[in-house]
């Protein structure tokens, strides 16, 4: 049940007959959602009397369900979370759902897949919907049959008169549903949470089979008929620009067909693309050999001093002066100078590449009065607006397919790459596809930010902390998009700073300046990952400082039961864009996760010499998670993973095991985030692949991972994000109760050896 | 110059030192070989060449010749070599970009262990990144179609 593999069965079929010849040409689009069904029959003649009871569910005469998913597929699968949802309010057998897969549209409302909400703002809604093609179902039944229709129900594809035990399928019905007027889905009623046949359970990836087969499509799989391949030479200092190109050489490289520069990047950097010259070639190869052939003098511009080595200092020094108040409670100086003991310690965490699997890639199909986009996009609509604005063009005449994404954790977020693919197109004359090679995604991408910090705390004379005086500098995402920008914004505020949860009568949160000098993005928990990997650093600092178990001391910080209220304190939270009262900063909540992690790691168990845990909690996108890392640090400064060990909670949870993945894959996303860094000297980084930006291997990664799930009927948080945060700092904070060795300092690097 | 891919005859006439990903993509529109870092560093792209794991990324074409390159699309008939069932019972995949390379080069360390250990895993899965992190799912599918094999 699923649009990319049947999709590809029809190439497949295309293959066949057509195969034999050399230089074959693809004659068709290979697209997810495109190709509903293998059959190309059946589809034409279900679409005669297809039913579609609102945006997100359509059922044709043979009772085939097709659920659209409106968000992106990148991992989390979401594809198959959203179906899941739909099927069961729609009483529908789950053998007998497809899943197609939206382009860009206002019409599906967000379809911006970040910020870890694709269910928490899609659960009520899709119930809905699920619920309301049943009720027309049902009236459509108790309609035909005569009978009022409260003595009918759906149950697994078909509908029951319940006094007779008459049944109809739902293909059955699909004719006279359609003349039923839709009803008001916030006034259809939904199913009690006992009778939830899909929610809550794990179900297989609708997307599986495809992908364990090599037949599921993804931004770099597309091939349009007369398609051509582009690779870009972008500048490399950002806002740089092409001062010499000679290209001779590099047309004659065998298949390539043109050169072209792409116009130079006026600031802010947005989604615009980056600049640069393309090649364009009638293959990926000849593309790649053509590019290496260019001659380009650079003007590296406004950009080309930046050194990250003499950046670093400068933030860190920052750091340690005062900043803007972004939350200041009692009065942290007086506490400071009062105090038995003060404990001071600054923080580090370098850029990040997101570094998706599949890097960023996306093909485009121009005319005069139209563009057509396939891409791994997280952000259908946002490519289309950026397209459309690139082009000269009325967002109407833009559609944009997504495609299945190579990962995406923010970097997909951006549509920079599909403006570059509309662009080439359109100078080439022919569909283009862009495609970012791994050295592209490293020095053009868009950067987690650098960050420093500097918390200082007072204990009192039983080791209880009194006071927290705490300063982040970073250049901030809002610089991308207003130029010149060196203030934090509200969001990145939000991000596990201005909520932090400890029970401190004094605290002073502060904001330092910084500028920005590359692109600065969202990287997987964004924020969240140097706030929690500071602060919860710190609360096992300050646990050593005060002679406390780790575990015992973070409960302590964290204090009583209570809902923290920052609206009280005057301070802007804008709770990642959901009620306060719906989803409270609830400290039990947050100590409970600590509870759990600790006890399924078996906290006060003795380990061996060289072993040690640490423990990290944070609360990030709604929801609550603890994590407990075991390492041994050898004397040679190895250091392994033998267990670690997460706990959960997310409110409501439609599929278990996904979840789980979440936090499995998350937390070697933030294992990844402790071992890898982008640095940059003259403007231009200096990492290209991965034997220089390090990510974690099978070889790093955990032996074993568990994961709690908290039970809740609380409303859905995020999952995609939450894991990540409590990684690094659980794991510095293992080490250091293994070799005595304090990490303040990403990445890791050398720092265990010696 | 001759050679098979997935059991079949192909004749290619192109440039000798394109990486066979770019044929197998671009010619064959057997996508689901993947681009990943293009220097052989994660290993994405990886196919069998006879009997071996090879990077296509790096591997130039006419070390193909008259061999024999078999991928994800030809492991097996119907999806149903024990690894791929193993991926599917763990759930293995999340994003699956990374994963027909994963699957790829798992199925030679079983041709050359038969029952690989934790050690024996991370030594020959480690050119492999997934950045979904789904390791400790690979570990468990190697060893469950270890298991199956036997």
């Amino acid at each position: 049940m699923n649009g990319p593999a049947t999709a590809t069965l029809k190439r497949r079929d295309f293959l066949k007959t057509a195969a034999g010849g050399a230089g074959l040409v693809i004659g068709v689009q290979l697209l997810p959602g495109c190709a509903v069904s293998g059959d190309g029959n059946a589809a034409a003649a279900a679409a005669e009397t297809s039913w579609s009871p609102g945006l997100f569910v359509a059922i044709d005469s043979t009772g085939k369900v097709s659920v659209t998913c409106h968000r992106s597929e990148m991992g989390q699968q979401i594809r198959t979370s959203l179906a899941q949802i739909i099927a069961d309010e729609l009483e529908a057998d789950w053998d007998k759902v497809v899943v197609v897969q939206a382009s860009g549209d206002p019409k599906y409302g967000d379809q911006n897949t970040d910020g870890s909400r694709s269910v928490r703002r899609n659960l009520t809604r899709l119930r809905q919907a699920g619920a309301s093609a049943r009720r027309m179902l049902e009236q459509a039944a108790a309609r035909q049959w005569q009978v009022p229709a409260g003595e009918c129900y759906a149950e697994l594809h078909q509908v029951i008169h319940r006094p007779s035990g008459r049944r109809l399928g739902y293909g059955e019905l699909v004719r006279a549903a359609a003349q039923l007027p839709l009803p008001d889905p916030t006034e259809v009623p939904l199913k009690a949470r006992k009778d939830w046949r899909y929610i809550g359970r794990q179900q297989p990836s609708v997307d599986l089979p495809a992908v364990l087969t090599g037949r599921a499509v993804y931004g770099y799989d597309v091939q349009l008929p007369g398609m051509k391949v582009a690779v870009i030479e972008r500048p490399p200092a950002l806002f740089g620009k092409v001062k010499k190109l000679d290209d001779s050489a590099a047309l004659k490289v065998s298949g390539v067909e043109q050169v072209i520069e792409l116009p130079v990047l006026e600031p802010p950097a947005a989604f615009k693309a980056l600049g640069g010259v393309a090649v364009i070639a009638s293959n990926s190869w000849a593309a790649i050999q053509g590019r290496r052939a260019l001659n380009i003098d650079w003007d590296a511009g406004a950009n080309a001093a930046y050194d990250s080595e003499a950046y670093a200092r400068q933030l860190l020094e920052a750091a340690h002066k005062p900043g803007r108040a972004v939350r200041n409670q009692g009065d942290v100086e007086r506490a400071l100078s009062g105090a038995a003991q003060r404990v001071k310690a600054e923080y580090y965490v370098p850029h990040l590449s997101q570094a998706p699997m599949e890097p960023p890639c996306a093909t485009a199909r121009v005319s005069a009065t139209a563009a057509e986009i396939w891409a791994c996009t997280q952000t259908p609509q946002a490519t289309r607006r950026s397209v459309a604005a690139a082009l000269g063009f009325e967002e109407q005449q833009v559609t944009v397919h997504v495609t299945m994404l190579g990962g995406g954790f923010g970097r997909k977020s951006k549509p920079d790459f599909s403006v570059e693919a509309a662009l080439v197109a359109r100078a080439a004359g022919a569909p283009v596809k862009v495609m970012w090679t791994r050295e592209d995604d490293i020095r053009n991408g868009y950067y987690h930010s650098v960050s420093a910090q500097c918390i200082e705390a007072g204990q009192d004379r039983n080791g209880k902390t009194v006071a927290w005086k705490h300063c982040t500098v970073f250049p901030s995402i809002s610089a991308t998009f207003a130029h010149g920008t060196k203030s934090g914004s509200a969001g990145e505020m939000r991000m596990g700073f201005v909520d932090n949860p400890f029970d401190i009568a004094n605290m002073r949160l502060e904001n330092g300046e910084a500028e920005a000098h590359l692109r600065i993005g969202w990287l997987r928990a964004v924020a969240n990952v140097y706030h929690a990997f500071a602060t919860q650093s710190f609360a096992s600092e300050l646990a050593a400082a005060a002679g406390r178990d780790p575990k015992d001391y973070l409960l302590e910080l964290i204090g009583e039961p209570r809902i923290i209220d920052l609206a009280a304190q005057g301070v802007e939270y804008d709770n990642y864009g959901d009620p306060i009262e719906t989803y409270p900063i609830d400290t039990g909540r947050l100590a409970n996760v600590v509870n759990i992690a600790a006890e399924r790691a078996d906290w006060s168990r003795p380990r061996p010499k060289g072993h040690g845990l640490g423990i990290a909690v944070h609360r990030s996108f709604l929801s609550y998670v603890a994590t407990v890392v075991e390492v041994s640090v050898s004397p040679e400064g190895q250091l392994r993973i033998p267990a670690i060990y997460v706990a959960i909670d997310a409110g409501t949870v439609v599929n278990p095991d996904h979840v789980r993945a979440q936090c499995e894959g998350g937390s070697v996303y933030g294992l990844s985030c402790a071992l890898g860094q982008i640095t940059a000297k003259n403007g231009a980084v200096v990492e290209g692949n991965f034997d220089d930006f390090l990510v974690a291997r099978i070889n790093d990664a955990p032996a074993k991972i568990d994961v709690h799930i908290v039970a809740s009927d609380a409303p859905p948080g995020g999952v995609g994000e939450p894991p990540t945060p409590p990684f690094a700092p659980a794991l510095c904070n293992a080490i250091y109760a293994a070799s005595g060795k304090r990490i303040r300092k990403l990445p890791i690097g050398g720092q265990l050896r010696g | 110059m001759k050679l098979k891919v997935n059991g079949k005859n192909h004749n290619f006439r192109g440039d000798p030192a394109m990486p066979i990903l770019w044929y197998l993509r671009d010619e064959l529109a057997l996508t689901g070989t993947k681009f990943g870092c293009g220097a052989a560093l994660c290993g994405a792209c990886t196919v069998h060449l006879d009997k071996q794991a090879v990077r296509a990324c790096i591997t130039p074409m006419s070390v193909a010749e008259g061999r024999a390159i078999t991928t994800i699309e030809g492991l097996s008939e119907n999806g149903d070599h024990p690894l791929q069932k193993a991926w599917a019972q763990h759930n293995v995949p999340q994003c699956g970009y990374c994963q027909s390379g994963q699957i790829m080069q798992a199925a030679v360390l079983l041709q050359n262990n038969s029952a690989p250990g934790d050690d024996d895993i991370d030594t020959a899965m480690a050119g492999n990144i997934c950045r979904c992190g789904t390791y400790t799912r690979i570990r468990a599918a190697i060893k469950t179609a270890a298991e199956a094999k036997s």
